[in-house]
Order: C-alpha cells, then sequence, then structure tokens
C-alpha cells in the first residue's frame, strides 16, 4: 500500500466510523447478548447465570407460547395475502391513465403516514360495538354488527381488516414496479388480440414478479412482529387471549416477567421461523419470479 | 490548499467539543450546599400537586437535604433499568404490589435498620398498610397513599327502581337481586346494568377472596380453591343472567373512565366497586349525581367475610445503588410523619395510612365517606394483592380465566384448574431459581 492508500484507507474508516461504531454498540452487540441471554436464568435486575436450554425446552412446554404462536400465525395467513392482494388492485388501478391521479395516490397512500398507537386509538372508536361507524354503516346495510372488541371470534378478523389501513407503503413499491413494466410488451400482447386480464396475467405479473416477492418477504416479516395496534387496542390479548401475538408475550415476559433470557429465547426463535419461511419463499419462487435484467 | 487530513481532525474536535459543552450544560451545578437527592413519582394533576407541596415542605424545613421531584411516566420499568443500569433515583414512587419482585431481584433496599433507628414501626400505620411494605421479614417500602375499596352506589337509580337507598345491599344475594330489579332492557339491549362484575375490571383476579378463597397459602397455589370456584361460579351467573353478546355490547357503549362517559358517572351502571378515589372523578365530572358508598356485600353464609376491601398503596423505596440512601431516607421519614402525610392525603383526597390523625383531617376532608374508607382498611377483610415474586403473570393468568368464564367458554373450574395447573410449575420454578440465585 503506498502512503496515499494508506492515507485514504485511514480516512475512509474515519468517515464510516459513526456508522460502525453504531453498528457495533446498538446491533452487533445487542445482538450476540441476547443469543447469550437466550441461555440465561436473566432478570435484567441481576447477573445472568447460565441455564443452558433450559429457556427453550420450558417454552416448548408452554401452552401460552403456542397460543400466541397460532393467533400470530392465523394473524398472517389472513393479513398477509388480504394485504398483497388489495395493494397489488390499488396500484394496477392507479396505474390508470385517469384524470387526478396524483391526488389518488395520495389519498391511498396517506393512511399508512398515520403513526400507529392513533391508528389504534382512532379505530377503536370505530369498532366499537355500539357507537363504532363501522357497525353503524353495517346497519344501514341491514347487518348487525358484531362486538369488534369484545368477541374473541371477532377480535382477530378486526385486526385483519384494521391491517388493509397500511397497505399505502406496499402499494406505492408495486406502483414503481408496474411504472417499469416496458410498453413494448403490452402493444405486443395488444396485437396478438390479448385482453386486459390475459396482459394483467401473462405480462404485467411476471414482470412485476420481484416486486411481488420483495413485498412477500417484507409482509412475512410485518406480519409476524404484528406488535403496537394490538398492544394498545387489547390490552394484555384481551378478550381470551384471542389477540396475545407473539411479540406481546415476548414484551410482557422480558418487561412484566422479568424474563429477560425467556424473551431472548422467543425472539431467535421468530428469528429462525422468519428465516425459514423467507427461504422457502426464496426457494418456491424460483421457477415463477422473473428477472427482466438477468434472462 | 488546507491540507486534507485537517478534516477529519476538525470533525474530531467538533464532536468532541459538542459532546463537553451539552454534558457541561445538562450537568447539575455542583455547588457547595444541601445534598441533592432525586425522587422519581408518577404523579401528574393535582395528585402531583400535592406530593410537590409536601417535597417544598420538606426542602423548607431543612437546608441539609434538597429533594428535586421528577414525574416520571411508565414508573415501574424506567426504574426498573435505571437500577439495572446503576443509575437509579435516590427515592422511587411505586406501587405496592411490584414491592415482592424488586425485592426478590434485590433491586430495593431494605429499610428495617433505618426504621429502627427512626422509630418507624408497625405501631404506627393501620396494618394491612404496613403489611404491604413487610416481606420476607424485611421493611422495603413505606406508604404514601393508601386506598381502600367499597360499593359505590347509585341513590337516585335505586329510588326509582323502589329500592330504599339508605339500604345498599348487605349480602352477594342482596346484591344480586337489587342488580336483577335495576337493570333495564330495551328488547335485548341493556340500557341499564344494576351490576357488573368485570366493571371497571381491574380486580377481576380478586373475586375469589370476596367469598373467603385465596391465591397462595404458604408456598402453594390455590387457584382452583372451592372458594375461588364459587366466586367464578357467582361471576358466570351475571352472563347466564344477563348474555355474553348482550352485556358485550352494553359495555362496548361506556366511554374512558376518567371522563362524564364513565358508566357510572353516566348512570349506565348503578352500582360498583369503587376505591377512595372515585370521589375526585365524580366531584369533577358528575358533581350533580346522588350516590352513596356502603361496605361490598358478603356471602350470606359467610358473615366471617363481612366488610371485605381491596387495599391498594403507593409507596416509597429507595433502588439498590442509590447515591444517597440516608439522606433519601430522613426524606421518606418527614413524608412518614404526620403532617407529612396529611398534606400528601388530604391533597389527594385519601385517608391516612396512620393510624393517628390530626383533630379536624375527617371534618376538613371532602370526601364525605372518607371514615368509611378508613373503617373498611381496618376491617379483618381487608385484601391486599398477594405478596409473591410471580405476581404480574399470576394476575393475567386470572384475568384471562375470567374472560373464559365471563364469555361462557370454559367452566369455573375448568379455567381454574388451567391456572392451578399452569402457575404450579412457573412458581416451584421461581422458588427454585431464587433459592439459586440466594445461594450465589
Amino acid at each position: 500500500m503506498t502512503l496515499k492508500e494508506k492515507k485514504e484507507t485511514r480516512s475512509a474508516l474515519l468517515f464510516a466510523s459513526p456508522w460502525v461504531i453504531g453498528f457495533c454498540v446498538f446491533l452487533a452487540y445487542p445482538l450476540l447478548a441476547s443469543i447469550y441471554y437466550s441461555f440465561c436464568d436473566y432478570s435484567v435486575l441481576r447477573p445472568p447465570v447460565w441455564i443452558g436450554l433450559r429457556n427453550y425446552t420450558n417454552l416448548f412446554q408452554d401452552e401460552v407460547f403456542y397460543k400466541t404462536l397460532s393467533n400470530t400465525a392465523i394473524y398472517a395467513i389472513f393479513a398477509l395475502p388480504l394485504g398483497m392482494l388489495v395493494a397489488i388492485g390499488l396500484a394496477l388501478l392507479l396505474n390508470t391513465k385517469v384524470r387526478g391521479l396524483a391526488v389518488y395516490r395520495t389519498i391511498f397512500f396517506l393512511p399508512s403516514l398515520v403513526p400507529m398507537v392513533s391508528l389504534a386509538v382512532l379505530w377503536l372508536w370505530l369498532f366499537n360495538g355500539e357507537n363504532g361507524l363501522v357497525n353503524i354503516g353495517l346497519g344501514f346495510l341491514g347487518i348487525k354488527g358484531p362486538n369488534w372488541l369484545s368477541d374473541p371470534e371477532w377480535s382477530k378478523p378486526a385486526l385483519i381488516l384494521l391491517s388493509l389501513w397500511g397497505t399505502g407503503n406496499a402499494m406505492v413499491i408495486y406502483l414503481a414496479g408496474l411504472q417499469d413494466v416496458p410498453v413494448q410488451l403490452y402493444e405486443a400482447a395488444d396485437l396478438d388480440g390479448a385482453s386486459p386480464w390475459d396482459k394483467v396475467r401473462n405480462v404485467t405479473i411476471p414482470m412485476i414478479s420481484p416486486v411481488i416477492l420483495f413485498n412477500l418477504i417484507m409482509g412475512i416479516i410485518g406480519t409476524l412482529q404484528v406488535f403496537t395496534v394490538p398492544y394498545v387496542m387489547f390490552p394484555g390479548g384481551s378478550p381470551a387471549r384471542s389477540t396475545y401475538f407473539y411479540t406481546m408475550y415476548l414484551f410482557d415476559n422480558a418487561f412484566r416477567y422479568q424474563k429477560m433470557g425467556y424473551a431472548c429465547a422467543m425472539g431467535w426463535i421468530m428469528f429462525v421461523i422468519i428465516l425459514v419461511l423467507t427461504m422457502v419463499s426464496l426457494r418456491l419462487s424460483e421457477k415463477h419470479v422473473h428477472y427482466g435484467g438477468g434472462a | 490548499m488546507v491540507n486534507r487530513s485537517l478534516f477529519p481532525a476538525l470533525g474530531l474536535i467538533g464532536v468532541a467539543a459538542t459532546a463537553w459543552y451539552s454534558e457541561r450544560l445538562t450537568a447539575p451545578e455542583v455547588r457547595p450546599g444541601p445534598v441533592r437527592i432525586t425522587y422519581w413519582e408518577k404523579w401528574t394533576g393535582f395528585e402531583g400537586d400535592a406530593m410537590r407541596a409536601v417535597v417544598d415542605e420538606f426542602n423548607r424545613s431543612q437546608d441539609e437535604i434538597f429533594v428535586e421531584l421528577l414525574t416520571v411516566s411508565g414508573i415501574q420499568d424506567k426504574t426498573l433499568l435505571a437500577t439495572s443500569g446503576g443509575n437509579p433515583p435516590d427515592v422511587a414512587g411505586l406501587f405496592g404490589p411490584n414491592v415482592a419482585q424488586y425485592a426478590d431481584n434485590m433491586a430495593v433496599m431494605p429499610l428495617t435498620e433505618f426504621c429502627k433507628e427512626a422509630g418507624i414501626g408497625p405501631e404506627d400505620y393501620i396494618p394491612c398498610y404496613w403489611d404491604i411494605g413487610f416481606y420476607k421479614g424485611e421493611v422495603y417500602s413505606l406508604p404514601t397513599t393508601p386506598a381502600s375499596t367499597a360499593l359505590h352506589y347509585n341513590r337516585a337509580l335505586l329510588k326509582a327502581a323502589g329500592l330504599d337507598p339508605d339500604r345498599p345491599p348487605k349480602t352477594i344475594e342482596e346484591l344480586d337481586a337489587y342488580a336483577e330489579k335495576l337493570t333495564k332492557r330495551n328488547g335485548s339491549r341493556i340500557e341499564v346494568s344494576g351490576f357488573l362484575p368485570n366493571e371497571p375490571g381491574w380486580w377481576n383476579w380478586s373475586w375469589g377472596y370476596f367469598f373467603g378463597g385465596t391465591l397462595l397459602e404458604g408456598d402453594t397455589i390455590t387457584a382452583n380453591s372451592p372458594e375461588n370456584i364459587r366466586a367464578y361460579e357467582w361471576i358466570q351467573s351475571y352472563t347466564k343472567k344477563f348474555g355474553a353478546g348482550d352485556i358485550q355490547a352494553f359495555r362496548s357503549g361506556f366511554g374512558n373512565f376518567s371522563s362524564p362517559q364513565n358508566p357510572f358517572m353516566s348512570q349506565k351502571v348503578a352500582m360498583v366497586l369503587q376505591g377512595v378515589w372515585m370521589y375526585n372523578f365524580i366531584s369533577q365530572f358528575a358533581p350533580e349525581l346522588d350516590w352513596a358508598a356502603a361496605p361490598f356485600p358478603h356471602p350470606a353464609d359467610r358473615p366471617d367475610l363481612a366488610e371485605p376491601t381491596l387495599v391498594d398503596l403507593d409507596v416509597l423505596v429507595i433502588p439498590v445503588g442509590a447515591k444517597h440512601p440516608k439522606e433519601a431516607f430522613e426524606f421518606i421519614k418527614f413524608v412518614q410523619s404526620q403532617k407529612g402525610m396529611e398534606l400528601l392525603c388530604m391533597g389527594q383526597r385519601k385517608h391516612s395510612p396512620l393510624r393517628e390523625v390530626s383533630p379536624g383531617f375527617y371534618e376538613k376532608h371532602p370526601n364525605p365517606y372518607i371514615r368509611l374508607f378508613t373503617e373498611l382498611a381496618y376491617s379483618k377483610n381487608a385484601i391486599p394483592a398477594p405478596k409473591i415474586g410471580i405476581w404480574p403473570e399470576y394476575q393475567a393468568e386470572l384475568n384471562s380465566a375470567f374472560d373464559e368464564v365471563y364469555l361462557m367458554r370454559k367452566t369455573p373450574k375448568e379455567a381454574l384448574n388451567y391456572v392451578q395447573a399452569r402457575m404450579t410449575p412457573l412458581w416451584e420454578d421461581y422458588l427454585l431459581k431464587q433459592k439459586l440465585r440466594e445461594q450465589r
């Protein structure tokens, strides 16, 4: 290395140091520490004590752990595809050429800017069984709305519906993907006499498939980690633990029950679950995702 | 041309200078004089003002110690984190039922020696309040403001239902009969309810005690004792009578507790179990309400359970690692004096946890039922939250069981057997870990 190169390396490292230090102190260290703590009895207030796999074996016998896992899975299974369908649908609609498009795009994106806690408080009112706007609306249609917030059968559906409120982000990403689809392909399809649906199925979807995959993976991560809205709307996962999600149980273990080691173990199990699901979706999608640049 | 290596150097100097200056700006001034101690407390509003008055009075009364009062939200979590980080406040105002958990983790200092020196002992306090701070042979916390609970009822609604407003229900059976008479329906819709076991729903864990049950005997979890099952059967009788769906719909129309839409204040529920603080909210949001308070009813076949009352306490502790424990206790001692305590409790409009009260305390007190709340605290059926390190988890489990029973998803026996089966190994595990910790 010449003197100049050395000097440059030094400056580069120096300029990158805020990030490097931040990464080590605020990400790498806590990450590694939490692996260690997951094998410890650790109350935060007392030094951790190594207990081997005990946290993990206890977790696999913990009924509440399974309950929260199944609640989370049910939520994800419904909220994720529904959210993707709505986001793609909206993006397709907003990709047409009509007047005032920018206004529509803004309107559909705006809700996803509302902070989660305000969102939760707002929907507490909308879902109110007696005076909520949702049930009043249903009343006009002659349907007697359920007690969304206090009936264990309806609390999860309420949250799944509510999750659509935040599709704006995914929608914008789809929209960007849609605008990258080459016009020639549509023109060629037109020449071949393709119907609008044929074009969506055979041109649009394959062309935006990488975007769909991206949103799918982000969606898996997002829905499995759902926390803020149910935490505010349903204290303690009420009614009857029907909205007690994985992250809420993790949080309670860490900060209310002072079982930080147990909570760390839960965190790492969730990490593995997400990792596996992501790998599976990457593997399954190999044949269906079409990367324009590479092929 | 300026040497390029100067830029990073200048940058570093800039960062260092900013750090140094901001540290200087935020660091407390060091000056000779009184020892400054920090005190974190949860209260805001008039309750916070009452404590501030006590702190000011203490600071004026001497010039050795200066207490800095900081209002802190989420006091438990923050005290926990500050203590584990080794930088706790000198005094923290926690909730009574959390002290066992903190003590088991050696996060709060035992105050036994300090108390002995200062001549503070059980004889000074109403017994149930002293007991809350006493754990495993040590005093870990001393009271600030206490609370006991009583049946609050709407006299006007009783009158309208043809009941004598001067004769509130004395037994659970009477309470049920009153509740039926007071409940008004319009079709399937409930318009007024006499009583609901989950209103306000803050003590869903506690109903077993009203029927003679306990949650812990020695080191044994007793969630599914016959008394507790009886209590949960009583809870379910309300669902059976009024319908789970109808009650849900009715309850979902309730506003926030601290608002004029509170179901008791808006005359939707005629009788509720509430604490000494309820008067404050009524006088703020529904001053016209014609109400009264009386001891909560007991089962007719258990006259020995008369005058049951839930007792709760806000407490002061000294976290382990506090820099000035001695000075901190001086302040706590001042709060425990009759003068300090009455200033605080009168300001918060509660009763005093001390046995002795100054002449005129009750006469001056705005709450017309304040004597009742003091008398109830002396009741042999005063019910504190169990002092058990896994209380937050136990409570969550009981709340979940309550939901299952109330919504008719499980029988009382099933629900409580589940709690028993779940909590017993958790509790044994906790005791074992506790033992291991103590050995080291």
